[in-house]
């Protein structure tokens, strides 16, 4: 047991668990902690321009890396710009913890004191309780290794998530007993699960007697790091493979037997032959609403295995006939062999014919693809122009979906965008956590002017903190994605999408030091992605685009997956 | 309790603050309906009993008990059969009572409902009835007729019958 301070004893137990690097921004109510990070501490502090982005880059550092990302804040609105970031990663499932200062939990004589409503004072456990896997307040110096362990085992095990460390001001600066340990403590929580044998026997014998067997790799897939696995059952199965977004690079998407992502805006290929699969086996996804479109027409003819590490999954959106409760690599690890056992693989069956033609289909739309500067054109070539493992995070809408369907992840952890909540602004901030993680690989974030402005000012942080990464703005002048909803569904009533004239992008980026380039024709754009690549600075591409360009295909909302509209 | 579709949830939890928010939160966030819940000590220190009645189909139950489930300080979480458990209520019900002929009238309502009366005054009686929810209705069915002043209901906590405990495995 030795005497040190709360803050102190932070660090330690950070340093502990393997922490290198915190993204934050400092304030009254954590400067113990900060006092504490001046001297004798490994960790690396990456000062964030806005707490929102701190956290955005947290998840794209745990993303990119599989390492829990973390982040801090002081209390009050620190804490609060912290929410949607911590959101963010719960919806994705993204290992991040989140410390917070917060005001004192005692205080003689003073109303400096949690619950009077003091200077940046804001109930933070309460905001956080629905978008973390939990939260932690301790409130005395003694407790914090073992809050950290636990926070930090919580985060990074099971089904992953954010989660959220609130210290009070005075528990940060106290001296206590501290004991830095390895211990955990949560009682109620359930990491693993044993897999049921039943249920691979199960699945096993309903994918040996498929005669059209689909793949669905989720988000999951990537997490438990089983691409692998899940590989050797689709050549064993020939079985194409769709992935949902979150999915996206859990397969190679240049595979003869990757068929692209399936959804809203998915690939035609997928979104067709999902509905012609005879047996679907669905590994680590939620079935969200924007994969599976209208309920009824999913998979209809499929009788379904649902694999997923939490339970309250199976059976959440989609009834299935299977469902196999535990981690996806755990659980394709026992399903491969008790299908290799059983199962000769056929390369020339009626179903791999079909696969093949339904690609096919596609692939002169891709050859005669316009010589312009289209989303199309320029993510088919930004794809020849990047290493396989360089890291593309995306904003969010059309710029997202352009890259969904055109730009191929190759590799786990090379594709990272907000899937669920869906924030614009994330894509900017989590390159630059993917870029801390990954500092000899090539990262870049695909943008929306829309989107761009809303993180933009983290161009100072970049730069400031030596994070070279590339932002390929699309610049339409509008809110892209929801303009083309106004104009499909809305009978083009446009309302508050026209963002008029948009700032001068490369201005923008050597105002903050960084280096700008437009671009008007795809040679250009490759001479500019060549130039970023090598730059040692963040570059900032900006490519006008036409303001009335859709992301086609669409299933419009409410149609199910086959009535997807419009040409790849 | 209606005989509808109500179901009776028993939730074993750490018993420290927040707890009870955790759980109540996760219901409104997640669309369930709680009909009536109870929190009080269990068998064992530091844990707490909570008894939750909610009024949903069987699918959305499911889902209810597993979210439930997943919840850090909920060490334990299971749907009581309908027919295999216990389930009392307690209610405190003050009643009008003007004269001696209706004060008699209703203590002779109370002992048939095994009740007590807990105070007297010149207006007005306060009883207790325990029992399922069904027969303190029927108790407060018979009261409209001398107008019930106060109500307090706890809701209801329930058991499992014999050897179908919710415990804590060790």
């Amino acid at each position: 047991m030795t005497k040190m301070s709360g803050a102190k004893a932070l660090l330690e137990s950070l340093e502990r668990q393997n922490v290198k690097v915190i993204f934050g921004i400092l304030g009254g109510a954590i400067l113990p902690v900060y006092d504490a990070l001046c001297c004798d501490t490994k960790i690396r502090h990456i000062l964030a321009r806005h707490e929102q982005c701190a956290a955005h880059e947290a998840e794209g550092y745990a993303r990119a890396s599989g390492r829990v990302g973390v982040c801090m804040a002081t209390s009050g609105p620190g804490a609060t710009n912290l929410v949607t970031g911590i959101a963010n990663a719960y919806m994705d499932s993204s290992p991040i913890v989140a410390l917070t200062g917060q005001v004192p939990s005692s205080g003689i004589n003073s109303s400096y004191v949690i619950g009077r409503d003091a200077f940046q004072e804001a109930d933070i456990i309460g905001i956080t309780t629905p978008i973390t896997k939990y939260n932690f307040q301790p409130r005395t110096v003694g407790e914090i290794p073992t809050v950290v362990n636990t926070a930090f085992y919580i985060a990074s095990t099971g089904r992953p998530g954010p989660v959220l460390v609130d210290l009070p001001k005075n528990v940060q600066a106290e001296t206590g007993d501290v004991v830095i340990t390895d211990k955990i403590e949560a009682k109620g929580y359930k990491s693993m699960v044993e897999i049921d044998l039943t249920k691979i026997s199960e699945a096993a014998h309903l994918l040996m007697k498929a005669h059209k067997p689909m793949i669905l790799s989720g988000g999951g897939v990537i997490i438990s790091n089983a691409s692998d696995e899940l590989m050797q059952i689709s050549d064993l199965l020939m079985a194409p493979v769709a992935t949902t977004f979150m999915g996206k690079g859990s397969f190679p998407e240049c595979h003869p037997l990757s068929v692209g992502s399936i959804g809203m805006h998915g690939n035609p290929a997928a979104n067709r032959l999902m509905s012609e699969a005879d047996v679907l086996l669905a590994v680590g996804t939620r079935l969200s609403d924007r994969a599976t479109a209208n309920l009824d027409s999913f998979a209809p003819n499929a009788k379904k295995i649902h694999i997923d590490i939490d339970e309250a999954e199976i059976g959440k959106n989609i009834q299935v006939d299977v469902g196999i409760v535990g981690d996806a690599q755990a659980a394709l690890k026992l399903l491969l062999p008790a299908l290799a056992s059983k199962l000769r693989k056929d390369e020339s069956n009626a179903w791999t014919k079909r696969v093949k033609e339904a690609k096919e289909q596609l692939s002169p739309l891709l050859k005669e693809r316009p010589k312009d500067l289209v989303p199309k054109a320029l993510l088919l070539e930004l794809r020849k122009l990047l290493p396989e493992n360089a890291i593309v995070t995306t904003e969010v809408g059309q710029n997202q979906m352009w890259s969904a369907l055109y730009f191929q992840a190759l590799k786990p952890r090379t594709f990272i965008s907000s899937g669920g909540l869906g924030t614009m602004g994330f894509g900017f901030p989590a390159s630059l956590g993917a870029k801390v993680a990954c500092p000899e690989r090539t990262v870049v974030d695909i943008a929306g002017d829309g989107s761009f402005i809303m993180t933009e000012q983290e161009l100072a942080c970049s730069v400031a903190e030596k994070i070279p990464v590339t932002v390929i703005v699309l610049n339409n002048s509008v809110l892209g994605m929801v303009a083309q909803w106004q104009r499909m569904i809305y009978n083009g009533r446009y309302m508050a999408v026209k963002l008029g004239k948009t700032p001068d992008f490369v201005k923008l980026a050597e105002a903050y030091g960084a280096q700008g380039l437009r671009v008007t024709s795809i040679e250009e754009f490759q001479k500019a992605v060549k130039t970023a690549l090598k730059s040692d600075v963040t570059t900032v591409i900006d490519v006008p685009i036409g303001s009335e360009e859709d992301v086609q295909p669409f299933v419009p909302p409410g149609c199910g997956l086959p009535q997807q509209r419009g040409d790849y | 309790m209606e005989a509808g579709k109500t179901k009776v949830i028993s939730v074993l939890v750490e018993n420290k603050p927040g707890v009870l928010y955790e759980v109540s939160n996760l219901f409104r966030r997640r669309n369930f309906n709680i009909e009536s819940i109870t929190v009080g000590a269990s068998e064992q220190k530091d844990v707490a009993r909570m008894t939750i009645t909610v009024n949903e189909d069987e699918r959305t139950i499911i889902q209810v008990v597993k979210q439930v489930a997943k919840l850090i300080d909920v060490h334990e979480v299971k749907e009581l059969e309908r027919g295999n458990l216990v389930m009392r209520e307690l209610a405190l019900i003050k009643v009008n009572s003007p004269n001696s002929k209706e004060r008699s009238d209703i203590i002779n309502t109370v002992e048939v409902f095994r009740g007590r009366v807990l105070d007297v005054s010149t207006d007005s009686l306060t009883v207790e009835i325990t029992g399922t929810p069904d027969k303190i209705d029927a108790f407060l069915n018979l009261m409209k007729a001398s107008g019930v002043i106060e109500l307090a209901r706890t809701g209801i906590t329930a058991l499992a019958r014999g050897a179908k405990s919710v415990r804590i495995d060790e």
